[in-house]
C-alpha cells in the first residue's frame, strides 16, 4: 500500500471511530440526568410525598399531591378540548387536504408547531387570565390546549394517510359515501396510530412549564377549583429547584422522577397500543 | 364445492323491490359527505384563526411599548422598571449568543450521531441508540434546568474550570470570575436539548440520500468514511443546513432551562463565563410581576420579535428540508 | 338471438351469442334488455382516453371476460362500469352505460347508489384489518336496509356460502380475517361483495396475486356466481378466460376490437389482432 493509502485508511478509521464518540457523548447527558433523578429522588419517593402538599416556608415534610393533582387536572382541561379540534383537523388535512386549503393550514400548523411555548403562555394571559382578573387552571388547560392542537394535527393527518388507498376504494366500491368510508373503514384502521400520537402528544405537554407560568401560577395549597390558581408538578419542581431550602431541593428531584415516568409512562402506552392494535388485526 | 343453489338455504330476508323503486333509489341524494367536510373544515379553520389571534395579540399587547420607545427599543441596553425605561438588546444578544453556542456544540455531536447510526453502527445498535436519543427530546426542559442547577453548573465550574483555567483563562472569551450560572452552562444544556431534532432531521436526511450515490462512492475506491465525506453529506448538505436551522429555531425559544442556569442578568457580555439573559427567560421570570402598562408592553414586545424571529427561522428551516425531502414526511412531526 | 327466457330469473347458465349493440337504446320493454351494457363509452385519464367508443352488452347469468394486452383499457372500462372511475381527480366520462335500460351516468343519478347495485372485487384482497370476519361480510349490509342482528347473521352466512367459504370459517367468524390465506381472503372480499345482493359483479383480475390453488377456487366459485348474477371480469390470463367465461371481449389499445362467444372467439375470430393476441404474438 501507498504511504497516501495508508493515511486514507487511518483517517477514515480515526473518523468513524469519531462517530461512535460522538453517539456515545450524545447519550451520555441521557443515561447521567435519569441515574440522578433515581439517585437523588427515589429515596423521596414515600407515602407523604404523594398525598400530602406543601407545609409552611422553613418547615420540613410535606409532598407534591397538589402538584400531581393539579397537573393531572390541568392536562385533562387541555386534552378535552385539544384532542378533538386537533385529530378533526389532523382527518380534514389527510382526507380533504391536498388543495390549497389544505395546503395552508398544513402550513399554518407548522409554524404553530414551532412558537415558543412562553410565546403561548402570554397569549393564553391575555385570552383568559386578564378578562377573568386571576390566574386559573382553566388557563392553564387553555395554554396547552393551544400547544395540543397543531402537534396532534400532524400525527393524525400522518397516521391517517398511512391507511392503503386500496381500503379506501374497497369501502367506496361496496357503496360507502365518502363520510363513512372516512368514519368507518379509515379512521377504524388508523385508529390505533392516531392514539398513539395522542398520548405523545399528552407526554410533552404534561412537562411543559413556561406556558404554566402566568396561566395556572401554581398554588401551594391543594386545590381542584378550575378558575383558581393551581399546581402542577413542572411549576413546582421550578418553584423548589430555585428555592434555598435543601429540603426543596430534596423535593424537587423527586417530582422530577415522578414526573419523568409519568412521561414515559405515557410513551410506553403509546408504544403498546400500536402494538397491541398489530396483533389484533 | 358447497351446494349455493337458494332451496338449500332460508329463504330471502327481504321481498325484492320492484324495478321501478330500484330504478328510483338510484337517484336519490347523499348529503353527508358535503355535511362532513363542512363539519371538518370547520375545525380545520381553528388553526389560522389561532395563528392571526396569537400574532394580533402580540401586535396590541406591543403596542405601548413600540409607541414610547421605537425602533431603537432593539438596541438600547437599558432595564429600568421603576421609571419605564426598555431596551432590548442584551436580551437578544443572550438569546443569540446561547444559541449560538449551543449549535457550536450539538451539530458536530449531532451529525456524528446521525452518520453513525445511518452509516457505521452494526444493526443490533441501531435502534437502541437511535431510541435514547430520541428519549432526549422527551425529557422536559424544567428536568434539564434542575439538572443543569445541581449538577452541570458544579461540574462545570468545581471540576472542569479548574483545568481549563490556565489554558483559557487569560482569553477574553472566559475572562472574570466563574460562579456558575453562565451563557457558557445555558449553551451547553440547550445543545443538549436541541441535539436529538438535528441528529433525527440529519438522519431522515441521509437515509434519502439514493442508494446509487453511496455505491457510486464505494466503487470509485474511497472508504466508508470518504464516501460519506464527499458523497453523502454534500448531497444532503441542504437538508442538513435545514436540520441545523430547526435545532437553531428551537434553541432560540427554550425557557426554563435556560433561565435556571443562565443567571438572568441584563448584560452584555463577551465572556462565556458571565451570567447572561435571553428573551424567553426575560419574560418567564418578569411577566407574572410586571406593574405597568410600559414593563408589561415590553414583555409582549420582546415575546413579539422572539415570535417574528422563531417563525422566520423555523420556515427557513422547514423549506431546506424540504428541498431535499420533496414529498416525504422528513421533519414534519414536532418530534 | 338464442335463448327466450325473461331477464329477472336466475336459472341454468345458458350460452349466449353477443354482437355488438345496434347505436339505439334497446327499448325498456323487450324481454332482451341485457342487465349491463354500455353505448359509446369513452373514458380519459386527464388528457389521453382510456377507452374509446365502446359499446357491449353483457346479459344477464353470463360471465363475459375483457382480455387485451396491459393498458389496453380493460379495467378502465371495468371501472367505468361502475363510476369508480371518476374518483381519480381528472377523469372524464362520455357515452352510457346501462343497467336495466337505465342510464347510470344519467342527470341526478347518485354514483353511491349506483355501488351498491353493481359490486366490484379488486385484484388484491382488501379484507377491512379492523373488523372480524362475519363484520367485513355484513361490511354491505351497513349501507342498506336495516336489518335485525339475526338477519344479518342469515345474510353472512348466505354470503360465505356463495363464495365457497363457510365451512373453513365458521367456527372463527369473529376471528381476524387476516389469519386467513391469500385465496380465502378474496373469497372473503367475493363474500362481502355478494351479501348485499348486487345485480352485477366486476372482477378486476381477482387471481393475479393468488396461488393456482387459490386461483382454481376463485374460478371454480365464478362459474358459481353467474347462476345469480350477472359477471364481467378482467384478466390478463387467457387461458383462465377460456376456462371461466361465456363471452370474451378483447381489447386493444383503448378500442374494443372483437366481442363473441369464448369458444368462437379461441378458436376461429374474426379480427387479425384478436389472432395475434391468442396466440401469443404479442402479450
Amino acid at each position: 500500500m501507498t504511504p497516501r493509502r495508508v493515511l486514507r485508511t487511518v483517517v477514515g478509521s480515526l473518523m468513524t471511530g469519531a462517530t461512535y464518540g460522538t453517539a456515545l457523548l450524545a447519550i451520555l447527558p441521557l443515561a447521567a440526568i435519569l441515574a440522578m433523578l433515581i439517585v437523588k429522588g427515589a429515596g423521596s419517593l414515600n407515602w407523604d410525598f404523594f398525598v400530602k402538599s406543601a407545609v409552611p416556608l422553613g418547615e420540613s415534610g410535606g409532598g407534591f399531591a397538589h402538584a400531581i393533582v393539579g397537573t393531572l387536572i390541568i392536562v385533562a382541561l387541555a386534552c378535552a378540548v385539544g384532542l378533538p379540534v386537533g385529530v378533526a383537523t389532523g382527518i380534514f388535512l389527510a382526507e380533504f387536504g391536498g388543495g390549497r386549503i389544505g395546503f395552508g393550514i398544513r402550513f399554518v400548523a407548522d409554524i404553530l408547531n414551532g412558537i415558543p411555548s412562553i410565546v403561548i403562555g402570554v397569549f393564553a394571559w391575555s385570552w383568559v387570565v386578564r378578562p377573568m382578573g386571576h390566574f386559573s387552571a382553566v388557563a392553564g388547560g387553555f395554554a396547552l390546549a393551544v400547544i395540543l392542537v397543531p402537534i396532534v394535527a400532524r400525527t393524525t393527518e400522518e397516521m391517517v394517510r398511512l391507511v392503503p388507498n386500496s381500503l379506501r376504494e374497497a369501502a367506496l366500491a361496496l357503496g360507502y359515501p365518502r363520510w363513512r368510508t372516512s368514519l368507518q373503514v379509515v379512521l377504524r384502521t388508523a385508529a390505533a396510530g392516531i392514539v398513539t400520537g395522542c398520548l405523545v402528544a399528552v407526554a410533552r405537554v404534561a412537562g411543559e412549564t413556561a406556558p404554566l407560568l402566568f396561566t395556572a401560577l401554581g398554588n401551594d395549597f391543594f386545590s381542584t377549583r378550575l378558575l383558581a390558581p393551581m399546581a402542577a408538578l413542572p411549576l413546582q419542581i421550578y418553584r423548589y429547584a430555585e428555592g434555598p431550602y435543601d429540603d426543596w431541593h430534596r423535593q424537587a428531584w423527586a417530582g422530577a422522577l415522578v414526573l419523568i415516568l409519568l412521561v414515559l409512562a405515557l410513551s410506553l402506552v403509546a408504544r403498546a397500543v400500536v402494538r397491541g392494535r398489530r396483533q389484533h388485526a | 364445492m358447497t351446494d349455493l343453489s337458494a332451496t338449500a338455504l332460508e329463504p330471502e330476508v327481504a321481498p325484492r323491490s320492484t324495478a321501478e323503486e330500484r330504478w328510483r333509489a338510484l337517484q336519490t341524494v347523499s348529503r353527508g359527505d358535503a355535511v362532513y367536510r363542512l363539519v371538518l373544515t370547520v375545525f380545520a379553520l381553528f388553526l389560522p384563526l389561532l395563528l392571526l389571534a396569537i400574532a394580533g395579540d402580540l401586535v396590541v399587547g406591543a403596542w405601548p411599548a413600540i409607541a414610547k420607545f421605537g425602533p431603537s427599543f432593539l438596541v438600547r441596553s437599558i432595564w429600568d422598571p421603576v421609571n419605564d425605561q426598555f431596551g432590548a438588546l442584551p436580551l437578544i444578544v443572550g438569546t443569540l449568543y446561547s444559541s449560538f453556542v449551543a449549535l457550536l456544540i450539538a451539530v458536530p455531536l449531532s451529525l456524528g450521531t446521525a452518520i453513525f447510526l445511518t452509516e457505521f453502527a452494526p444493526r443490533w445498535l441501531r435502534t437502541p441508540v437511535a431510541t435514547m436519543v430520541e428519549l432526549l427530546a422527551a425529557v422536559p426542559s424544567v428536568i434539564y434546568g434542575l439538572w443543569g442547577i445541581f449538577v452541570l453548573i458544579p461540574l462545570l465550574r468545581d471540576h472542569l474550570w479548574p483545568i481549563a483555567r490556565p489554558v483559557l483563562g487569560h482569553l477574553p472569551l472566559f475572562s472574570g470570575v466563574f460562579y456558575g450560572p453562565s451563557v457558557l452552562a445555558a449553551g451547553v444544556i440547550l445543545a443538549i436539548m436541541i441535539l436529538p431534532y438535528i441528529a433525527a432531521v440529519s438522519r431522515e436526511i441521509l437515509l434519502a440520500v439514493p442508494a446509487a450515490q453511496r455505491e457510486a462512492g464505494l466503487a470509485l475506491g474511497g472508504t466508508r468514511w470518504e464516501t460519506v465525506w464527499r458523497v453523502i453529506l454534500p448531497y444532503g448538505r441542504a437538508g442538513i443546513i435545514g436540520a441545523v436551522v430547526l435545532g437553531l429555531g428551537r434553541a432560540l425559544g427554550e425557557t426554563m432551562a435556560v433561565t435556571m442556569v443562565i443567571g438572568n442578568r441584563h448584560e452584555v457580555a463577551l465572556s462565556l463565563l458571565q451570567p447572561g439573559y435571553t428573551i424567553a427567560s426575560a419574560i418567564a421570570n418578569e411577566f407574572a410581576e410586571a406593574t405597568s402598562g410600559v414593563h408589561r408592553g415590553t414583555l409582549f414586545l420582546i415575546g413579539l420579535v422572539l415570535f417574528l424571529i422563531t417563525v422566520l427561522v423555523n420556515a427557513l428551516a422547514r423549506f431546506l428540508v424540504w428541498r431535499v425531502a420533496r414529498g416525504s414526511s422528513v421533519g414534519s412531526t414536532a418530534l | 338471438m338464442a335463448g327466450v327466457s325473461t331477464p329477472e330469473r336466475a336459472g341454468r347458465p345458458r350460452p349466449s351469442v353477443t354482437r355488438p349493440v345496434p347505436p339505439k337504446p334497446a327499448p325498456a320493454a323487450a324481454p332482451a334488455t341485457p342487465r349491463l351494457a354500455t353505448e359509446a363509452l369513452t373514458a380519459w385519464y386527464g388528457g389521453s382516453t382510456g377507452v374509446r367508443n365502446v359499446s357491449v352488452a353483457f346479459r344477464e347469468n353470463t360471465v363475459t371476460a375483457l382480455i387485451g394486452p396491459s393498458g389496453c383499457g380493460k379495467s378502465t372500462l371495468l371501472r367505468a362500469l361502475n363510476r369508480m372511475h371518476e374518483l381519480v381527480p381528472g377523469t372524464r366520462v362520455e357515452g352510457q352505460v346501462l343497467l336495466d335500460g337505465h342510464d347510470i351516468y344519467g342527470d341526478g343519478i347518485n354514483p353511491v347508489q349506483v355501488r351498491r347495485r353493481i359490486g366490484m372485487v379488486f385484484q388484491r384482497p382488501t379484507p377491512f384489518p379492523t373488523m372480524s370476519i362475519a363484520q367485513n361480510v355484513a361490511a354491505g349490509l351497513a349501507v342498506g336496509r336495516r336489518l335485525s342482528a339475526d338477519d344479518r347473521d342469515a345474510v353472512v352466512e348466505r354470503a360465505l356460502r356463495r363464495a365457497a367459504l363457510w365451512d373453513e370459517v365458521k367456527d372463527r367468524l369473529r376471528d381476524s380475517p387476516l389469519d386467513l390465506s391469500g385465496g380465502q381472503q378474496q373469497r372473503l372480499c367475493i363474500a362481502r361483495t355478494v351479501a348485499p345482493e348486487p345485480e352485477v359483479i366486476l372482477l378486476d383480475e381477482p387471481t393475479a396475486s393468488l396461488d393456482p390453488a387459490g386461483t382454481a377456487h376463485i374460478e371454480e366459485l365464478v362459474q358459481e356466481l353467474k347462476r345469480e348474477f350477472t359477471v364481467v371480469i378482467v384478466t390478463h390470463n387467457m387461458q383462465q378466460a377460456a376456462r371461466v367465461s361465456d363471452t370474451t371481449a378483447f381489447f386493444y389499445l383503448g378500442e374494443l376490437i372483437e366481442v363473441g362467444a369464448t369458444t368462437t372467439m379461441f378458436t376461429t375470430p374474426t379480427k387479425p389482432q384478436t389472432e395475434a393476441y391468442i396466440t401469443g404474438r404479442f402479450g
